[in-house]
């Protein structure tokens, strides 16, 4: 897992700069405002060490969040404490507390959206399978082909028009109350994005659940536990829910994963102060010390999880245990 | 069509040549091995072996049916596969119309895959669904590029009606066949490019009852047609009876006996073998009662920690001391009749 | 076991006054409705079983003899199969019983063991688990009595060490073993019928011999009733005392096992005796397989379902296209074939061409 992660890290800290196609000029210039001389820039190069290979910049950076690090700015000299992700010259701030600042806004809202999503996809899947064919089960799929087609901000403008500013649920649109401060404006506040959010990954997990479903439920086990005389709620609540849900699990950890990086589109949409945000924000302010950190931070979410269900797999399946 | 007819005599004992010395065997294979590693671990250490194939000798006269049983994880199959070149072997030799192939690349061994084919189990999975008949008949020619003198087409139609199917349903697709009808597919791609060798892995097992005495005709007609010499590889004991010439029985990697048909099975030697026949059930309620009945306890051991000594020795009644520190050589009791056992079973066997 | 006395099989002869059969199979149909038309996997089928007997029930790939397992356990989803005739269990009729009262039969009156040991244990739980879970249904019994009930059961069935191997996984055993855990699984409430479908035909030949020597013993010891579902004569010859062949939903032949392998009476049977290579034959030259490959059940042949791949269907002067023949007793009373031929016809013929190449 220490592997993948500082693999990542290694790979980020090279490709991005040049991905962000700025000449180390560019960058120095961006530190040092408008009406910078060469000199200053030449300076500020000097200083930040913008031109030594990338090896040793990213030695430099691997050293900060172990060790922190110290930016010569100028008159004064700023001490960024381990770990130390870097240093934005953008806000003037040290890039760690900035995040630490702004997760939990997408902590908050994959956790919640992540939770809908699993209870309503998986029981609609469910109840699709075992009703296939019926009413229920096509007015199911078809939802969920609309939620899995429409995008986000479209749905997610939907809503807000609909129920924030139609009907007035939420007069003043949706923004983010940290939980610590009022859990119930917390709650009553991301109700909408959690529901637009889990809407689309819902309808995904439905249509899984369901075919999960249909193939565990045409194995030969199910037929030896009804053969038992199991009744019918015990063959499908214990033996065929068991395997069903095993694929559900690796891609709900990647899912979440990615949702905690940053839920770009979501938190755009409804102006959440999260990780997206920051990154997107990032982005086009040309903050590459803050657009790294976002995107280390994302990559561990998704290899961290990755591997707390590699984990579950072997608690859930015992053939992977033992092998 | 080739003529020859010719059925060499089934003759040579284990590893032994088999014709004279003009006419050497078409096969034989010596001492072949296939070990497969087993890692385990962050590093993907090898922390065993899997003697899947551990020195397997036996040779093929021209025109003959070599059948080579045993149950499952015995290494038949790796064996049928490393004739193939399928699997490489980890050592040993193959030779091919005295030709040594096994040490040959990929590209050495292309001219003599014309030479050397093979017949699949699952005639399901083994046709390309998308293709018709007349192209999965057919593809072995241009692969080959080879010359057929009225088209390729028409070669097609030869072979499908040699094999017992319509020629007009060229431009079938594999689904609209059954079972039986798409394994004589099979044998028809099979037979395109007028091979010496085939190898048969488990032709009939995932057919009907009905269906699998068909194709057991078919396979004898062919090889009387077109002179083929077959390696039968089976765990039916009776099927493999009625179409070989020569058996060898294969335990954990090993061959333990090898003897001509009716010598195999009216007078087996090695332990394992009398089990074998006495486990096969006889589709006769009279039989019930006054059969000799030797029953094996127990598993076949893994072959990733085969017993040292005689393998069969952990399910052998008659193991002794020897059979737990010594392997028994393949040695000739009578000619052509070799057994791989310290306690070999002599020769008026108890009951039928 | 019954096979110590040669006593009379009688399949058919008609129940004494005021008792039925223990297990009593009456004109069973099942129909699937399909897009592509009525799919009769089971077309008016009738049998019975008495206790400590077994019927071997034998017939290629889509003769229906799966689906009349299924049906007798009553597991045929009611909404896609339509299932009608009579199933006599022990006095009581199943078909048109509540699905609720059948499924308390299943596991504890009748049990099923299933051709591949490995795919029909469920991967994530011990075997143990599984056993105790079939003993719990139908028995009230702490979860601690009922783990002694399995490691009994275990090693009943043979497996060394059952207090270990109870808490291992389907994966951990091997083949055998996991026949013999699921036979386990399927006595553990000791029902009085088992059906095996082609419970060995997954298995090699001496762990085959095993498990049928098994089937054999535990039947003495319960004394139970056992279907045996098979395409292996070899296998209905060791363990039958009744066989029943099925040939595209209907029974074509039915008697007890002597006569079936010494005296069969419709020429399918003859074919399946023909395509099998024999051991305790001296090695023929040719095997004399049934022509053409076993009907598809959406596109039955009219009349008799047997009649294209048939030797002697001309014989019947076209009866044999239009009309399906019914089950007649012939000969012994015990013995029925549905065949348009004349019985005499058919003993020459038997007697003159097929014996002799046997």
């Amino acid at each position: 897992m220490l592997v993948v992660t500082s693999m990542v890290t290694f790979g980020i800290f090279f490709v991005l700069p040049k991905l962000a196609g700025q000449t180390t000029d560019q960058i120095a210039a961006t530190y040092a405002g408008k009406a910078a001389t060469e000199e200053v820039i030449a300076d500020i190069k000097e200083r930040l060490g913008l031109d030594d290979p990338v090896v040793v910049q990213y030695a430099r950076f691997a050293k900060g969040i172990v060790a922190g690090q110290n930016y010569d700015n100028g008159p004064s000299e700023i001490h960024c404490p381990p770990p130390c992700l870097g240093y934005s010259f953008r806000t003037s701030q040290p890039v760690l507390p900035t995040l630490l600042d702004r997760a939990p806004v997408t902590l908050s809202l994959a956790l919640g959206a992540s939770i809908l999503w699993v209870v309503f996809g998986v029981s609609i899947g469910i109840l699709s399978a075992l009703r296939r064919g019926s009413l229920f089960d096509r007015a199911a799929m078809i939802t969920a082909l609309a939620g899995v087609s429409l995008p986000i901000y479209f749905t997610g403008l939907l809503s807000l028009t609909i129920f924030a500013y139609g009907l007035k649920l939420w007069p003043k649109g949706v923004k983010y109350i940290p939980l610590t401060e009022s859990p119930g404006e917390w709650f009553y506040n991301l109700i909408l994005p959690w529901v637009t959010l889990a809407f689309l990954t819902a309808a995904l997990y439905a249509r899984l659940t369901r075919a999960g479903m249909l193939d565990t439920l045409g194995e030969d086990y199910i037929r030896t536990a009804r053969a038992k005389g199991l009744p019918e709620r015990t063959v499908i609540g214990k033996h065929a829910l068991r395997s069903s849900l095993t694929p559900i699990l690796t891609i709900f950890g990647l899912d979440l994963g990615v949702l905690l990086g940053g839920a770009v589109l979501t938190e755009s949409t409804f102006g959440l102060p999260g990780l997206g945000a920051l990154s997107i924000q990032s982005i086009f302010s040309g903050d590459l010390p803050m657009v790294i950190g976002v995107v280390l931070v994302a990559t561990g979410f998704v290899v961290f999880l990755n591997f707390l269900v590699d984990v579950l797999y072997a608690v859930v399946d015992p053939r992977v245990r033992l092998s | 069509m080739s003529t020859d007819m010719k059925k060499a005599p089934a003759s040579g004992g284990a590893g032994e040549s088999g014709g004279g010395a003009s006419d050497g065997p078409l096969l034989e294979v010596r001492d072949l091995r296939k070990h497969f590693p087993v890692h385990a671990g962050l590093l993907r250490r090898q922390v065993a072996t899997v003697k899947a194939v551990d020195g397997v000798s036996f040779s093929v006269g021209k025109g003959e049916t070599l059948g080579l049983v045993g149950e499952s994880g015995c290494g038949k199959t790796t064996t049928g596969r490393m004739i193939m070149r399928l699997e490489d072997p980890t050592s040993g030799s193959i030779s091919f119309e005295g030709r040594e192939i096994s040490g040959l690349s990929s590209g050495q061994m292309r001219p003599l895959r014309r030479d050397i084919q093979m017949i699949f189990q699952d005639p399901y999975s083994s046709l390309n669904p998308r293709k018709t008949v007349g192209s999965i008949v057919g593809a072995p020619f241009h692969l080959q590029n080879i010359e057929t003198p009225q088209g390729v087409k028409k070669a097609v139609q030869e072979l499908l009606e040699l094999v017992g199917l319509n020629p007009e349903h060229y431009n079938r697709y594999p689904h609209e066949f059954s079972g039986g009808q798409r394994q004589r597919i099979g044998i028809a791609r099979t037979l395109a490019l007028k091979p010496k060798l085939i190898v048969a892995d488990e032709p009939v097992s995932a057919l009907d009852v009905s269906i699998q005495a068909q194709v057991v005709n078919l396979l004898e007609d062919l090889q009387n047609e077109l002179g083929l010499t077959y390696v039968v590889i089976a765990h039916d004991l009776s099927v493999v009876r009625h179409i070989s010439d020569r058996v060898a029985v294969m335990y954990l990697g090993r061959i333990v006996e090898v003897a001509d048909q009716a010598d195999l099975y009216t007078r087996p030697k090695h332990p394992y073998t009398t089990a074998l026949l006495s486990a096969v059930p006889i589709p006769d309620p009279a039989a019930r009662d006054d059969r000799a009945r030797i029953r094996l306890t127990g598993d076949v051991p893994s072959p990733l920690n085969p017993p040292p000594g005689c393998p069969f020795h952990t399910r052998c009644w008659k193991a002794q001391d020897v059979c737990r520190t010594e392997v028994p050589p393949l040695a000739d009791t009578a000619p052509g009749h070799a057994v791989a056992c310290h306690f070999p079973v002599p020769d008026p066997v108890p009951g039928p | 076991m019954s096979e110590a006395e040669p006593a009379v099989p009688e399949p058919s002869s008609p129940p004494e006054e005021g008792r039925r059969p223990f297990l009593e199979v009456a004109d069973l149909r099942i129909h699937f409705p399909t897009d592509d038309g009525l799919v009769k996997s089971v077309d008016g089928l009738s049998f019975a079983v008495e206790r400590g007997r077994t019927l071997g029930i034998v017939g290629e790939s889509g003769s229906g003899k799966s689906v009349t397992s299924l049906g007798i356990l009553g597991l045929h989803n009611r909404k896609n199969a339509r299932v009608s005739g009579e199933i006599w269990l022990n006095g009581k009729e199943l078909v048109s019983a509540d699905p609720d009262d059948v499924r308390r039969l299943r596991g504890r009156d009748m049990a099923m063991i299933f051709q591949d040991p490995l795919s029909s244990m469920h991967p994530f739980f011990t075997v143990g688990a599984q056993i105790v879970e079939a003993y719990r249904i139908h028995n009230d019994v702490s979860k601690k009595v009922a783990r002694k009930h399995a490691i009994d059961m275990l090693g009943r069935v043979g497996i060394p060490t059952p207090d270990k191997r109870v808490d291992d996984y389907p994966h951990q055993f091997s083949g055998g073993m996991r026949q013999r855990a699921m036979i386990a699984m399927a006595l553990s409430c000791d029902p009085e019928l088992l059906i095996a479908d082609e419970p060995t035909t997954a298995l090699d030949v001496t762990v085959q011999a095993q498990i049928l020597d098994l089937l054999r013993d535990l039947q003495r010891e319960f004394n139970s009733a056992i279907i045996m579902i098979t395409h292996d004569l070899g296998v209905v010859a060791e363990l039958a005392d009744d066989v029943l062949v099925m040939y595209g939903g209907r029974c074509v032949e039915y008697g007890g096992v002597d006569d079936m392998f010494h005296r069969p009476l419709h020429p399918y049977t003859w074919g399946l005796l023909g395509s099998m290579p024999r051991l305790d034959r001296a090695r023929s030259e040719r095997l004399m397989p049934v022509k053409g490959a076993p009907p598809s059940l959406i596109n039955l042949p009219s009349g008799c379902a047997f009649h294209p791949r048939c030797a002697y269907a001309e014989l019947t002067c076209g009866l044999s296209e239009t009309e399906v023949p019914e089950l007649r007793v012939e000969l012994e009373p015990t013995h029925r074939a549905a065949c348009h031929l004349d019985a005499a016809e058919r003993r020459r013929v038997w007697d003159a061409e097929i014996r002799p190449k046997l």
